[in-house]
Formats: structure tokens, C-alpha cells, sequence
């Protein structure tokens, strides 16, 4: 199981350990350190290394690498699953996850990883017990633990970790019972020169925010499930109803929790929202280059398409881009030679572009590589798949709570390839 | 108000001013100091001098500092042994604490101190706790049986804490469950043999029900346990695998990918023509597609499965090839594992997409993804043959744009495509030939070299080519020398005027300036066949290669098999077998895939090694053509053409080099016209096998006759067991030995069945034995006469006999045996039948036997029971006579006959033995008397196997 964690900066510094069995010395991670040297961008880290005696499985997140030390078999899946919960929980705790953050908090960090893990296998790691148990920091209740000597630690037996639904614990109570549901989609896309899509897939989540007193019963159902034949859900999903019925009916955990994800990948039922023309050209023996593209709106049932960000890596050639956008600000960074335009909102009468010219290093000769255009955006209002909620029913309490639902699209990894 | 500032405190007398605030009255202050302490404990500061302050503020109510302290303890008790026994009482108090939290918590960080002395104390608590009311309470201290097992294996087991974790498994709360599994794996993994997790159908339902209701880390573990049993049927398979799809479901990756792993594991049960299969496969696919749109460590673990998933069923992720294409922003492992991916999954309908990406990734800018990604390209022109022109021509394309690494790669790639479409594409070699300056990578300019060797007689300048190579001959890797030599005498063999002085140039860089001895080697071998040889030469230098094939990169299917069943661990991810490299796991058993019973595709089943043996292969019978070839020459010409040692170098270089220009030049264009004796004595050969063919079944006839004359009055040969697997592939580098011992005609023989489950030839078998009981040894070497090519099995019989060094085995009819090959030595141990070792002459007289039965001390007397056997008294008597056991008396006392035998081993030692057989009772009686009881019970066990055979 797991053995021990290292954090691990920007900068290659060990800033803190855990060991849950006996101490592994901080040395091992020289063989890290070495992948690290190796790799030309952070990211590209390998996240599974052999070393002698151990194995060391690291996830790179908010810039901090999150290294454990394994040292029998384990399914490195686990290992990393629990790496993101750890990163998770401390995002909930500390409202980001940094190194500052981490080191602010460290008696905290201690008895939440303390909390997480015992002797290498998972204790608690559903948000709500462990709130139970170490209460997350508050600057009011920092303050009244200094006046009062109480403290972050909650004094009772986390109810929730025996019953049926530990997700849940009980004696919930709310004055205001509501409950609040986010479909959002993100829409990973690459589009070739003429246009068309060589793939397109959805990855949509239902997140919920449910604040409701007692023991709720709700079933959510969709106009269209057939939509989903690739779902992934929270532990609280009754899975056999979903198989028979095509409803998703649960106990909700208490406040924000991910009620399901799912997975849209057949290409028909994919919609392409915008579409971009452009042309990036140079000439041989030619110290300048045309750069031209436009944006518009395609297929997005009414909904505007909004916060539009463009960015291009030009190639190394380029010394620098003049151009001129019809709408919002562009930036153009000669180090990293990476484009960026804000455009805003596209407005479907006047289509935003930007034109001009791009400069060369002289006497270079006309540079092979083509930019990929990515394209960031979001549509309110609008699931892209086409996903709807039929109705939402909350059954086993007598209240009537508030009810609401929001549709959201987003720009994933939304490319479009060169011309050539 | 953070806690950083507990960072900050690097003055002089730290220490000190802890101490004083840690003995301070005042409780808020106390709380501080532990806090300072436990801030600088996790920077890795030592403070272990404050261990009995802080031990002192365990006694508290407070529950932030009782946590807090027993942070500490866990950290700092190994170095403080004395010190932490004073923490002792508190936690056997915390222990019956009424609160369950403070109970659990103190069985948790009891089994944290990680000290011999407190282990014993920590016993009876733990007892407590793992009978306790709450479950929270028994699912921790089922952990901390792992945790005492960690520390003091000996005393878990004395205290007898296993059975009460076992019984844990019928909890009725699933998280206990889950945890019980999660150490009883763990613990098992440090005692391979001890069938701790011993699962019966009854334990998998109860396992099954769990798994609905744990957390997502329980159902990991219960689903890695689920899949080490193996069901009875297919109808169980089916009710597991029905049960664990809802997983696949799971918001958790590693819950999936357990969940995968079970259901492609025991999908192989299942008959291929259900229903149920199909649906399985179509469902196993939505969630690895999903996986691949997770974070990219996690992506990288399930790329790395899917790659053992789509060798063995392909068909699961056939139309999903674009998930698989590579992003630009993805890290570079996800990117080459995809890469990878896509070329397994690469086929006729896909092939025109794949190249379209292939062929973009090949202009991006990581170094590393362009080569793959070229090197791809060639892969898929070997895989689809309907791609191979399109392959080539994209190929070429990429030459053109000259960037150097590419270049080089491509020409890599191009010699394996003309290796396995010979005739075809060398139109390109002109292009390549271009190139040829720009090459400084050893592997480019060695496929290169071999390009120009191979095709030698269509490059009109490739002399002039390989001399530009040669000038630099010293300066070049290994590598590429030994490709430049190998061309350049190809060269010489297929353009013999124009290139003798480059011939020689090369035969005496290699063997006179060269400190490579495997480079002199090839040097001295050229030289001498062509000096000696010339058509000889030819047909080996110039022989016609084998088709290379895209299987040169697939997984070894024996190796597949097991890392299916071992799919999300780390030897999944590393594509070795578990026992290779994890630590602490020495024992790994190996696990192989249940192959169903319409499959297939079972291996090695005793009957299909005895299925084999009925065919009987003939190398076992013939001598392979090459020695019978040999073995003709002998008679009538001197110079043997194979085994023969070439004229001995020592009359020096120049010696050498005029026997090259002389005679070898001669005979090499007579031999062009087929004229040479060699090539006779070649034609010669099949007919020569014939007689030799025919003569087998006489001989063996021959000893059917004198079978039937020894055997008047024994119905039955000698017992022998059916073969068994003595040596496994896995552990033997693709060789599998399966094998059992008989004797025939007063002889022993080892009868063995080699099959080679490797990639490669195997040559060279011997044989050798270790000192064993009874001094059995090898009659004669170990006749496998012709190589052993992939996938081919031969039945080999050798003869034993008792002469060799003896010492005491245990069990006694042990045996070790080492085995070798052109590969490598091995070792097994096997354990043969005693009864083999019975002789001919072993019946006594009847007065002997009475005299010796008294004579034998009663101590010596040993008697064993024989359940379940059918046969009447006269039966088994002539039975066990086959086998040289001898009834020498009968006598029937009040309905049950008493048979008296006698037997004697191969050095002399007389076992007498009376036989009780009851009518209509199916249990023996054996009673046995010898000087030597120790083999009374391998005796014993081979009266059994004749009696039930």
C-alpha cells in the first residue's frame, strides 16, 4: 500500500513528507529528481518510476508534484486516484492548493493526510466525514480557537463513515431547502483545413449543490438518456434503476458533490459550434507572412457564444505579428511566440476577425511548421449534446424545496489544424 | 494567524523553549508547543529529544491534542523504545474508551508504533477490538492486523489474530469486509503459500454483496481479490461477471480498471457462441474509452492496459482508433503509448486515416514522438499489407524534407519493409542512396550499409558506397562494423572480380585492428569460408532470410495471459510478470487465463502432450538429415562439409589471403553452375533419411516380440504416471518441459516432451542430474538432434541408470534436475515413482520372506490405508506384478485376503509387504516392513498409484 508522499515544488524542493509506514528517506526521490532533469516540460514527468527498492507514482497538479512511495504491488490507478482526492480535499480546505497554502496549514495537511490514510489504506476520504472530523479553516474560526482554545478538531464519531449512505451524514438542517444542478459540457474538437472534423467528443458533468434537511430521496429524470450509454456516477446512484428505468435516483451527499460524468462520442450527435476560417501563409524569400482569421457561430441553437479566447503557437521564425482585430485585444509574446487574441462575444451580424502581417527573421528560410489554432469559449444556456432534465422529484421528506437547473458549454481541447 | 510561523523558529535553544512550553500549565499554551513541535517534525527537523515531554500530554480529554501527540508517538517511538512503553497504559485505556472514535483511534496508532517490546502488550486490546460492537472500531482494527503482521509476523499468527480476520469476511457491515480483504491480501502477499484468502463460492457471494455497498477503495481490493479465483463453471463466471459490470460505471478509475480486469479474466471461461459474451465485449469498451479522457497520469496507466486488451481481444476497441489520436498538448508518455495503440489497432478499414495522422505527427517538433511516429509508419506498411505501397511512398515523402532525424529513421524502417516484401519497393533505393551523407546515427547507417549489401548487384556504385563507409571503419559503433562487414562480403559474393581488394581491406580491418572479439570472430569465420568454401559461403552469407513479421513486437502470449490477470497493477504497466521485479513477493504464484472448454486454446494439458506422443514425432526417431548427411561424407570423403574444423590459421595472415585469391575464387564461379560435390552430397540427403524411417517401426517390433515373451503371466506393463509439467515456460525462457519416468524392459527411462514456446530456435539440449537417493543418473546424453524451432514439441526418452553419486533427498524420491540449451541452464526438481525402481528379481522365497518378516523389528512397521479401490485380490496382485511388486503368499482369514509381497530397490534394499483386502470392503490395508522405513511412505504412495491406475 502506500508507503509515504512527498511534495515536491516548482523548483525541485521536498516541502513536505508523510510517511504512513516506516520512514522512507527523502533520497529516493533523487530518482525523481532525474526524470525530472530529463523531461523537457514539466508535465512530461513519467508518472510511474521503478527504482530499486520502491516505485514512486506522482501526479503534477497546481504546479506542485504529489510523489508517493510505493513499495509492493499496488494498482498504480489507486495510488493515483487517492493522489487526486488528496489535491481535491486540500482545494476544499484551503480554497487553492499551493504551496504557500499547504505550508500555512501544515498541522492541518498532517491530521487530514493522517485522516486519509492509515498505514497505506484509504480511511475517509468522502469530504463530508472529514469535515466532521478536521474542520476546514476559517480566518473567523482561527480567531475564535485562539480566544477560546477549541479546536479544528471535531469531537464526534463521523456518523456518516457507518451508515448505509456514508456519504451522507445525518441531522442535516437547512431553513432554505434547495437544491441545484449544473449539466455542463465541454467539447473537445479537431478540425482539419477543409473544415471538417476528424474527432469530436463531449465530456459533460452533472455537478450538484444540494442543501436539504433530513434524508432526501430524489429521482432526476432526462428527455433524451439515450443520449448517455457512457456514465460514470457518484457511489450514491442506485445503478439498478438507471439500468431498468433510464432514472437517476439517489440520496444526495450534503452541498457540492459531482453527480455524474458522461461521455459523448459518436460523431453525428456532435455539434460543432463555431467554425474558423483562416490563412497563415509565407512565402520563400519573403521576410513577412499573412496571418487572417475569422470566427462565427455554427449550430448553437440561438445561444451566444461568449468569453472567446484564440491562441496560436506561431513558429519559431516569427520575430513578431502586426495585426489588427476588429473586436477585443490581442497579444503576441516573442519569447514563446504564442498568439493570443481575446475576442469576447461573438456577435452573428459582425463576424470578428484578425488580419496583418507577421514579420520573419531575415534570410531565414520559410518556416515548415503550420500553428494549430485552439479555440476557447462558452456557451450559457445551451448542452451542446442536446442533453435535457425531464423533471427533478424529491421523495421521504414532507418540504418542498427549490429547484434549479443550469446548461453550460464549454471549449475543451477545441483545435484546428494548419493549412498548409 | 497561520501556521507557517511554526516554520520560521530556527533559533538556538529551540528545543529548550519547547520543553519549557510543553510542561506548562496552562493548556492552550501546551497545545501550541505540541503543534510547534509536530510543524517541525514533518519539515524533518529532529525533535525526538522532547519524547517524554510530549508523551507527558497524552493523558487529555482534549481530542485535537490526544491526535495531535499520538502523531508524534508513531513518528518518534522507534527511536525511544524505553520511552514509548510508558504511553502503553493510555492506549490499553483509550482502548475501552466509550466513545468509538477514541477506540479506534487508539487501535489505529497503536499498530503504528512500530516496536517489538509494545507489540506484545498491544495484544489483548486489539483482540478486544476486533470483536468490538461498532463496526468503525473492527474495520480499523483489521488494518492493524496488518500492521502487527508487518512488524512481528509470528506473533499475528501465534495469537491466532488470522482466523479472527478471516472470519471478518462474513461481517456483516461491507466496510469491515472491504478491510478485512484489503489485509488479508496484504498479508498474503508475504506468504504466498498460505491460502489465506481461500475463496469458495460461499465467500465470493458474500464478497459480491459487499462490493455494492463499500467505499470506492473497498471495492478495488475486493475486486483485485475477486479476481483470483477461478470458478467452477461457466454459469458462475457468468453470475460473477453480471455482478461486477455495474462497475464499470464507477466515478473511480481504478475501481474500473479492477472491474476490467475480473471480467476479462473470467470472460475466458465463457463459451463464445453466448450471448452474454457478446454483450460483455460491447460493454467493456464505453468505459476504457472514458479513462482516456481523464487526467494524464491516469490516462497513461489505462493506455498502458489497453495495450495488453487490444493484443488479446482486439476486437473490444476496433472502431474506437480515434480516441486514440494524439493531441497536441498531451504529455509526451500519453503520446507514445497512444502511438503504439494505434498501430495494434491499425487494420485495412482504418489504414488511410491512420497514415493521414502518422504522417502529421511526423512534422511536429518533439524529437522523440517524430521518430515513433516514423518509425510507425513502417510498422503499420508490415502489418497491413494493403498500406505497404501508401506506407512507402509517405515514407519518401518524408525523406524529402530532409530534416536529418527523420531521414534516419525513415531508412530504418524502410530495410524492415523490404524485409518482408523482398522484390517490391527497391525501386526506392535510389532515393535512399542519396542520403546516405547526412546519416550519423549508428542504427540508420547500419540499416543503410545492409540496404546496399542486400541489394548489391542493383546499386552500380555500391562498391564505391561501402569503400566511403570504410574509411572510417575505426571510428564506427559495433555495430555498424559488423553490418560493414557482413555487406561488403555479400558485395564480394555477388560481384566477386571487381571487389577483392575491398574484401580484403575489410577481413583484415575486422580481424587484424579490431579489439571486438565478436567482430574478429565474424572476420576469421568470412574468411575462412570463403577461403576454404566459397559455395558454402555463399549459401550462408547469401541465404535467403526469413519474412519478418509484425508479431516481432507483440507480447509473448504465455507473458500476455498473465498480465491479463494482472491488469492495473504495476505489472501491467511495466509488461513484465510480478515475480520479475516486484520486491517481498517472492513467491508470486504464477496466473494463467482459464481457457474454456470450446476454446481451445488451452496449453499444456498432460493430454495434449500424450496426444502428441501418439503421433510420435520422428526427429526422436530419425537423426535430423544434417548428420545423417554428415555421417555419409564420412564414409566416402574426408573433409566433412558441416562439422569439420577449418585448416588452422597459425600459417598466418598472407596465408589466408592467397588461399582467398587462389582456389576460393575458382571454386566459387564453378560452383555458380552446380557442378560442386556439395552440392551432390545436398541431393543426396532425403533419400539416405528413408531406410532410417523404415527401420523404426522394425525395431520396435522386435521389442514387442520380446515384450511378449518376458511378459507371459503379466497382463500389465510397469505403472507409469501420466506426464506433468516439470519445468514452465514462464520459468524457462520459453522452453516447457513436461515429462515422467517409466520403466520398460528392466530399463528406466525418463520419457520428457520439450516444446519451445519462445520466439527463437533452441539448440544445444543437455542434461544433467543432482546427487539423489538412489544414484540415478543419465545413461547417455540427451538426444535432441535437430533444433528446436518456435512453437514445435519433441518427444524424448532417456535412458537412466543407479550408478551415480547418491545423497538423501528429501522427499526421498526427489530429483534435480538442470537442463540446458543454447539459451541458458534451468532448473527443476521432479519427483519420480518408486516402483520404477523395483527389480525384475525382486520375489524372495517363502521361508525368507518369514524368516526376514520376523527378523525386521516391529518399530519398522508401518501401515497405511487405500481408500476406494475396486478390485478384487487376484486383481491387484497382477497388477502390482506388472509393476514388480511380488505376491509370494495368499491367505484368506474370515472373508478377507491377506497377500503377502516382496519387492526389492535397485540397491538392494528388500521391502516385504502384506495386503489386507476385505470382499465388498473398497478401503486396503498396506502394512510394509523393511530395513530402511524411511521409504515406506514413498512405497506407500506407489502401491496407491498402481492399485487406482
Amino acid at each position: 500500500m502506500i508507503h509515504s508522499l512527498f511534495l515536491v515544488n516548482a523548483s525541485g524542493d521536498i516541502f513536505l513528507e508523510k510517511h504512513w509506514k516506516s520512514v522512507v528517506s527523502r533520497s529516493v526521490c533523487d530518482y525523481f529528481f532525474e526524470a525530472q532533469e530529463r523531461a523537457t516540460e514539466p508535465e512530461n514527468v513519467p508518472p510511474v518510476i521503478s527504482t530499486p527498492h520502491h516505485y514512486l507514482i506522482s501526479v503534477l497538479r497546481h504546479r506542485i508534484y504529489f510523489v508517493a512511495v510505493i513499495q509492493s504491488e499496488v494498482p498504480p490507478l489507486f495510488v493515483i486516484e487517492f493522489l487526486h482526492r488528496v489535491v481535491d480535499t486540500f482545494q476544499d480546505y484551503f480554497g487553492v492548493c499551493t504551496e504557500a497554502a499547504i505550508k500555512d496549514n501544515v498541522v492541518v495537511v498532517y491530521e487530514l493526510l493522517e485522516e486519509m490514510l492509515d498505514n497505506g489504506f484509504p480511511l475517509a476520504t468522502e469530504s463530508n466525514i472529514l469535515k466532521e472530523l478536521i474542520k476546514p479553516p476559517t480566518i473567523l474560526r482561527t480567531m475564535v480557537n485562539t480566544i477560546t482554545g477549541s479546536t479544528n478538531v471535531g469531537e464526534q464519531l463521523p456518523t456518516g463513515q457507518l451508515s448505509v449512505v456514508p456519504w451522507r451524514r445525518t441531522g442535516v438542517k437547512y431553513t432554505n431547502n434547495e437544491a441545484y444542478f449544473d449539466v455542463v459540457e465541454e467539447i473537445d474538437a479537431i478540425i482539419d483545413k477543409s473544415g471538417s472534423t476528424i474527432t469530436a467528443e463531449i465530456q459533460g458533468v452533472i455537478d450538484a449543490c444540494v442543501k436539504l434537511t433530513g434524508m432526501p430521496d430524489l429521482t432526476l429524470s432526462f428527455m433524451n438518456p439515450r443520449l448517455l450509454d457512457d456514465v460514470s456516477f457518484h457511489p450514491c446512484v442506485r445503478f439498478k434503476r438507471w439500468e431498468a428505468e433510464r432514472i437517476l435516483s439517489f440520496i444526495p451527499p450534503d452541498g457540492n458533490f459531482r453527480l455524474l460524468s458522461y461521455h459523448v462520442s459518436s460523431q453525428n450527435l456532435v455539434a460543432i459550434p463555431v467554425y474558423v476560417k483562416h490563412n497563415i501563409t509565407f512565402r520563400e524569400g519573403s521576410s513577412q507572412g499573412r496571418f487572417d482569421l475569422t470566427l462565427g457561430p455554427k449550430q448553437t441553437m440561438g445561444k451566444a457564444v461568449e468569453s472567446v479566447l484564440v491562441s496560436s503557437q506561431l513558429p519559431r521564425g516569427v520575430l513578431n505579428a502586426s495585426l489588427n482585430p476588429s473586436q477585443g485585444t490581442y497579444t503576441f509574446d516573442p519569447v514563446t511566440k504564442l498568439l493570443t487574441w481575446d475576442v469576447g462575444k461573438i456577435n452573428p451580424q459582425k463576424l470578428p476577425s484578425l488580419k496583418g502581417t507577421m514579420s520573419l527573421q531575415a534570410g531565414a528560410s520559410k518556416p515548415d511548421e503550420n500553428p494549430t489554432i485552439n479555440i476557447q469559449f462558452k456557451i450559457q444556456q445551451m448542452a451542446i449534446s442536446g442533453l435535457k432534465v425531464n423533471r427533478l422529484d424529491m421523495y421521504g421528506e414532507k418540504y418542498k424545496p427549490f429547484k434549479g437547473i443550469k446548461y453550460m458549454t464549454k471549449a475543451g481541447k477545441f483545435q484546428d489544424l494548419p493549412t498548409q | 494567524m497561520t501556521d507557517s510561523k511554526y516554520f520560521t523558529t530556527t533559533k538556538k535553544g529551540e528545543i529548550f523553549e519547547l520543553k519549557a512550553e510543553l510542561n506548562s500549565d496552562k493548556k492552550e499554551k501546551k497545545k501550541e508547543a505540541v503543534k510547534k513541535v509536530i510543524a517541525s517534525m514533518t519539515v524533518g527537523k529532529d525533535v525526538s529529544a522532547l519524547f517524554p515531554d510530549v508523551v507527558n500530554c497524552m493523558q487529555t480529554d482534549n481530542l485535537e491534542l490526544k491526535k495531535l501527540v499520538y502523531l508524534y508517538l508513531m513518528n518518534y517511538a522507534k527511536s525511544q523504545p524505553d520511552m514509548a512503553i510508558m504511553a502503553v497504559n493510555t492506549f490499553v485505556k483509550d482502548c475501552e474508551d466509550p466513545n468509538p472514535l477514541i477506540r479506534a483511534l487508539a487501535v489505529r496508532t497503536m499498530g503504528c508504533i512500530r516496536v517489538d517490546k509494545i507489540t506484545e502488550y498491544l495484544c489483548e486490546p486489539l483482540r478486544k477490538c476486533l470483536k468490538d460492537e461498532d463496526p468503525y472500531v473492527r474495520k480499523t482494527a483489521a488494518v492493524c492486523v496488518a500492521k502487527l503482521h508487518d512488524i512481528n509476523a509470528q506473533l499475528v499468527e501465534d495469537q491466532g489474530f488470522l482466523d479472527t480476520l478471516k472470519d471478518l469476511i462474513s461481517d456483516s457491515n461491507p466496510m469491515v469486509v472491504a478491510n478485512a480483504v484489503a489485509a488479508l491480501s496484504e498479508i498474503a502477499e508475504s506468504h504466498p503459500n498460505s491460502n489465506l484468502l481461500d475463496l469458495n463460492p460461499q465467500t465470493i457471494n458474500k464478497l459480491l454483496t459487499a462490493l455494492n455497498e463499500c467505499t470506492e477503495w473497498g471495492q478495488i481490493f475486493i475486486l483485485d481479490c475477486l479476481a483470483n479465483y477461478t470458478p467452477r463453471d461457466d454459469r458462475e463466471s457468468q453470475s460473477i461477471c453480471e455482478r461486477v459490470t455495474p462497475r464499470l460505471s464507477h466515478a473511480n478509475s481504478a475501481v474500473v480498471l479492477s472491474a476490467v480486469k475480473v471480467l476479462m479474466k473470467f470472460m475466458e471461461m465463457l463459451p463464445k457462441d453466448l450471448d452474454y459474451y457478446g454483450t460483455l465485449l460491447k460493454k467493456l469498451a464505453p468505459p476504457l474509452v472514458t479513462l482516456l479522457s481523464a487526467e494524464p497520469e491516469l490516462q497513461y496507466v489505462a493506455l498502458r492496459n489497453i495495450n495488453l486488451i487490444v493484443q488479446r481481444r482486439p476486437e473490444i476497441l476496433k472502431h474506437e482508433m480515434k480516441v486514440f489520436f494524439v493531441k497536441y498538448n498531451d504529455p509526451i508518455y500519453v503520446k507514445l503509448e497512444k502511438l503504439d495503440i494505434m498501430i495494434r489497432l491499425a487494420s485495412q478499414a482504418n489504414i488511410a486515416q491512420v497514415l493521414a495522422e502518422l504522417k502529421e505527427y511526423a512534422t511536429e517538433v518533439d524529437v522523440d514522438f517524430v521518430r515513433k511516429a516514423v518509425r510507425a509508419i513502417g510498422r503499420c506498411a508490415i502489418k497491413v499489407e494493403q498500406s505497404a505501397e501508401r506506407c512507402v511512398s509517405t515514407l519518401l515523402d518524408l525523406i524529402q524534407t530532409k530534416v536529418n532525424y527523420v531521414v534516419q529513421e525513415a531508412i530504418v524502417v524502410i530495410k524492415d519493409i523490404f524485409r518482408k516484401y523482398p522484390n517490391k519497393y527497391e525501386s526506392v533505393i535510389g532515393t535512399l542512396c542519396e542520403n546516405l551523407d547526412s546519416l550519423d546515427e549508428p542504427e540508420a547507417r547500419a540499416a543503410m550499409i545492409w540496404i546496399v549489401g542486400e541489394y548489391a548487384e542493383r546499386i552500380d556504385n555500391a562498391d564505391e558506397l561501402l569503400e566511403s563507409f570504410l574509411e572510417g571503419f575505426h571510428d564506427e559503433s559495433t555495430q555498424v562494423q559488423l553490418q560493414l562487414l557482413t555487406a561488403i562480403v555479400k558485395l564480394f559474393l555477388k560481384k566477386p572480380t571487381e571487389t577483392q581488394e575491398l574484401v580484403q581491406q575489410v577481413l583484415s580491418l575486422a580481424t587484424q585492428d579490431s579489439d571486438n572479439p565478436d567482430l574478429r570472430d565474424r572476420g576469421y569465420i568470412y574468411w575462412r569460408l570463403l577461403s576454404t568454401d566459397p559455395v558454402a559461403a555463399k549459401e550462408v552469407v547469401l541465404a535467403e532470410k526469413p519474412l519478418i513479421s509484425e508479431e516481432t513486437d507483440l507480447i509473448e502470449p504465455t507473458l500476455l495471459e498473465e498480465l491479463i490477470c494482472h491488469i492495473g497493477t504495476l505489472a501491467s504497466v511495466y509488461h513484465k510478470p510480478p515475480s520479475a521485479f516486484v520486491e517481498g513477493s517472492r513467491g508470486v504464484q504464477h496466473k494463467r487465463l482459464a481457457g474454456s472448454a470450446g476454446s481451445g486454446e488451452s496449453v499444456e494439458s498432460p493430454d495434449a502432450g500424450s496426444a502428441a506422443g501418439a503421433s510420435e514425432a520422428p526427429p526422436a526417431v530419425i537423426p535430423s538429415q544434417g548428420d545423417l548427411l554428415g555421417d555419409l561424407l564420412n564414409l566416402d570423403l574426408t573433409p566433412p562439409t558441416t562439422a569439420g574444423p577449418p585448416p588452422p590459421p597459425s600459417s598466418g595472415m598472407q596465408m589466408g589471403a592467397m588461399d582467398l585469391l587462389g582456389g576460393g575464387l575458382d571454386s566459387l564461379l564453378g560452383g555458380d553452375l552446380g557442378g560442386s560435390p556439395a552440392m551432390g552430397a545436398g541431393f543426396a540427403a532425403p533419400p539416405a533419411a528413408m531406410p532410417a524411417s523404415f527401420s523404426a517401426p522394425v525395431s520396435s517390433g522386435l521389442d514387442d516380440l520380446f515384450d511378449l515373451g518376458g511378459g507371459v503371466g503379466m497382463p500389465m506393463g510397469a505403472y507409469s504416471p501420466p506426464k506433468t509439467v516439470w519445468l514452465p515456460a514462464m520459468k524457462a525462457k520459453g522452453l516447457e518441459i513436461s515429462g515422467t519416468f517409466a520403466r520398460r524392459a528392466g530399463v528406466i527411462q525418463m520419457e520428457m516432451t520439450l516444446t519451445n514456446k519462445a520466439m527463437s530456435v533452441m539448440t544445444d539440449f543437455a542434461i544433467q542430474f543432482n546427487r539423489n537417493s538412489f544414484g540415478l543418473a543419465p545413461a547417455g546424453p540427451l538426444q535432441v538432434l535437430s533444433p528446436l524451432s518456435p512453437n514445435q514439441s519433441i518427444e524424448v526418452t532417456l535412458p537412466l541408470n543407479t550408478v551415480g553419486p547418491v545423497m538423501k533427498m528429501d522427499p526421498l524420491n526427489n530429483l534435480q534436475v538442470a537442463v540446458k540449451n543454447n539459451i541458458d541452464v534451468f532448473y527443476f526438481s521432479c519427483q519420480y515413482p518408486i516402483s520404477m525402481l523395483f527389480v525384475e528379481d525382486g520375489k524372495m522365497e517363502r521361508q525368507v520372506f518369514l524368516a526376514t518378516w520376523k527378523d525386521i523389528p516391529n518399530d519398522n512397521e508401518s501401515q497405511f490405508q487405500i481408500k476406494d479401490c475396486h478390485l478384487s485380490s487376484d486383481a491387484s496382485s497382477s497388477k502390482l506384478q506388472g509393476s514388480n511388486i511380488f505376491t509370494i503368499a495368499k491367505r484368506t482369514v474370515e472373508g478377507q485376503d491377506m497377500l503377502y509381497q516382496s519387492m526389492k530397490l535397485t540397491n538392494g534394499i528388500w521391502l516385504l509387504a502384506e495386503l489386507r483386502v476385505q470382499t465388498g470392503n473398497p478401503n486396503y490395508t498396506v502394512c510394509l516392513k523393511c530395513r530402511a522405513p524411511e521409504v515406506s511412505q514413498c512405497v506407500f504412495q506407489s502401491y496407491e498409484a498402481v492399485l487406482k491406475n
